[in-house]
């Protein structure tokens, strides 16, 4: 069984925000997969190479040709915020508040 | 064809075109009654999250143009029908059933979108799913459940379930899905119609919003397997901007229905002892079990063949898929396009306040159980087993298709399900997908179509084939259809009995 710690350890690797309540039931049903899951433990795969993906084609390229991309206009039309052409974020020190505002869910 | 509401009902891909082609309908007319159709039924069912009203009725009027000059574009060329809200569409809004992405207008088509709108598809609109595609039941979207037209109590499975029901009733003549883990298997199952998953790298998945990359697939939902070959032909090959659609030559799909006719005679089939266990329903068993006899009786040599791994599939794939979705989905960070939790702070108190409102609860469990499975100290145990165990599942196909061509057995453990029913039960829900997840896992194709009723609800056959032999499938699903009428039942959705 998972500890109420491991739970939000975990969801700040994901960089999940989660209430006391979702920490509680993700606690239980996460840890009733996993007990499904362990019936996997009754493999031996100690000799048997993982699969990453079944493709037996590898390594494909294409030719380096410059092909037209977006306009800048269309890249920022979905931007939560934007200033002056950029992407507009918070910031990532402590110092500086810069965040999302009201209007942050367009249009 | 206004006045005549039994036509649509009726209507295959193939009688839409002979229709268009003879001229006794336009492609106007059509895409106005599926439009009215639509208007109609969906506040009971809830199958579209976007209705594209003028964007479907100019995309007519031009093909109708085009056939008026002699400059038909192709078998698809006027036909309506919708995509699921995961498939990206230029100018179209795309939301995947996610708060995350409840304004985002794509800047560019996806592949396929792009590949079907050349071909002179009208696009009705964009279908309901659960979250990212995360669901065996349509109720994980933000915009409410999808409800099955069988019996709108029910679900119509998931996560493509407004894709299936879509077909079902009539409110598109074909529709595209994704298949992850059974995504358009299980619900066309469910609803009753023709739900084909190709073979990894058979179709680009570029403008398909990522859930698990090494699993995702895009498949066709449609009446019949022929229909089915109408879509592929559209959909199928290479495209530079997927490096994982491979540089094999895509066969003509229609044309080798037309040349291997009806008979099986010859076409091994084998049954997998496996796929009879616990929690199959005694109904189900018994469909599944009298198809495959007729099978038999069309000429089909039926093998007894064991998939010895069958049983750690289910395990496998719910380490996989949620590592790699967990993976995929770090990007709605709130930074670049989606939403954004409001108020001044710093950029982790952002992502973390953004994700929690963003996602719902069923990706918000993926995601934990991927970052766990990935996390130090787990990886080996979880993320590795699994990709080992991946090896020996797909390996089980790779021998067993040494001896047979195509392998039958069930699509779907039980019918549709009441909604709500296993909502607070994820585990349960995830064993809706026993039959389904091994196709992913080896990355080879697989087709479900109608194979009877029970308590009004529609059986799901599957068949399983070789990698890139979609042909084979679509052979034996159209032989049975030609055997059959199990996938020409129409569910009764006259308004009034909806309400």
């Amino acid at each position: 069984m998972l500890t109420p710690e491991e739970v939000r350890h975990v969801a700040m690797l994901a960089r999940l925000g989660l209430t006391d309540e979702e920490v509680e039931s993700l606690r239980v049903q996460l840890s009733d997969v996993l007990d499904h899951i362990a019936m996997l433990d009754k493999l031996d795969t100690s000799q048997i190479a993982p699969t990453a993906q079944v493709l037996t084609q590898r390594n494909t390229s294409r030719p380096d040709e410059t092909i037209p991309s977006l306009q800048p206009e269309a890249v920022l039309l979905n931007a939560p915020r934007t200033e002056d052409g950029f992407f507009r974020v918070p910031a990532v020190m402590d110092d500086a508040k810069v965040g999302g505002t009201t209007d942050a869910n367009r249009p | 064809m206004s006045g005549s509401p039994n036509t649509i009902e009726k209507l295959t891909l193939e009688d839409a075109r002979t229709l268009l082609d003879s001229g006794e309908v336009s492609s106007e007319d059509l895409t106005r009654e599926t439009l009215d159709r639509i208007g109609a039924l969906d506040g009971r069912l809830g199958v579209y999250c976007y209705v594209n009203t003028e964007g479907a009725l100019l995309a007519a009027q031009q093909s109708d143009h085009r056939r008026a000059a002699g400059e038909v574009r192709s078998p698809l060329d006027g036909i309506p029908m919708s995509l699921k809200d995961v498939l990206i569409t230029e100018g179209v809004r795309t939301t995947c059933g996610s708060r995350h992405l409840e304004h985002f207008v794509p800047p560019f088509d996806g592949t396929v979108s792009r590949k079907l709108a050349e071909a002179g598809a009208v696009l009705l609109g964009k279908t309901n799913c659960d979250e990212f595609a995360m669901g065996s039941s349509t109720e994980n979207s933000a915009w409410g459940p999808s409800r099955n037209p069988w019996n709108p109590e029910y679900v119509p499975g998931g996560s493509s379930g407004g894709s299936a029901a879509a077909v079902a009733a009539r409110m598109g003549v074909y529709s595209l899905g994704t298949d992850t883990g059974g995504s358009v298997r299980q619900p066309a199952s469910l609803c009753g119609v023709t739900g084909l998953k190709p073979t990894y790298g058979r179709v680009s998945r570029y403008g398909l919003v990522a859930f698990a990359s090494s699993l995702d697939q895009i498949g066709p939902f449609t009446r019949t397997a022929r229909d089915a070959a109408y879509v592929l032909q559209a959909i199928a090959g290479h495209d530079p901007r997927d490096s994982t659609s491979q540089q094999i030559e895509v066969p003509d799909y229609v044309a080798a229905l037309d040349n291997e006719g009806q008979s099986l005679r010859g076409l091994k089939v084998g049954i997998p002892r496996e796929f009879w266990g616990e929690g199959l329903q005694p109904e189900v068993e018994q469909s599944v079990k009298a198809a495959i006899e007729m099978l038999g009786t069309m000429g089909a040599e039926l093998h007894d063949i064991t998939l010895p791994h069958t049983e750690y599939a289910l395990s496998t794939y719910y380490i996989i898929a949620p590592a790699e979705a967990s993976s995929n989905l770090a990007r709605y960070d709130g930074m670049k396009y989606g939403y954004r939790a409001p108020g001044e702070m710093n950029s982790i108190d952002s992502m973390l306040m953004t994700r929690d409102f963003g996602f719902g609860a069923e990706v918000k469990r993926r995601i934990m159980l991927g970052t766990y499975a990935l996390s130090a100290g787990y990886y080996e145990a979880f993320y590795k087993k699994a990709q080992q165990v991946r090896t020996l599942i797909a390996g089980d196909y790779t021998e067993a298709f040494k001896e047979v061509d195509v392998i039958v057995g069930p699509t779907s453990p039980t019918v549709a399900f009441r909604i709500g029913e296993k909502s607070d039960n994820p585990l349960a829900m995830y064993l809706n997908d026993v039959y389904t997840v091994p196709a992913n896992l080896a990355g080879i194709p697989g087709v479900s179509i109608p194979c009877g009723f029970a308590d009004g609800l529609p059986i799901g056959l599957q068949f399983l084939g070789r990698h890139f032999d979609e042909v084979t499938l679509l052979r034996v699903a159209h032989a049975y259809q030609s055997n059959s009428d199990w996938h020409l039942h129409t569910p009764d959705l006259r308004v009034e009995n909806l309400t």
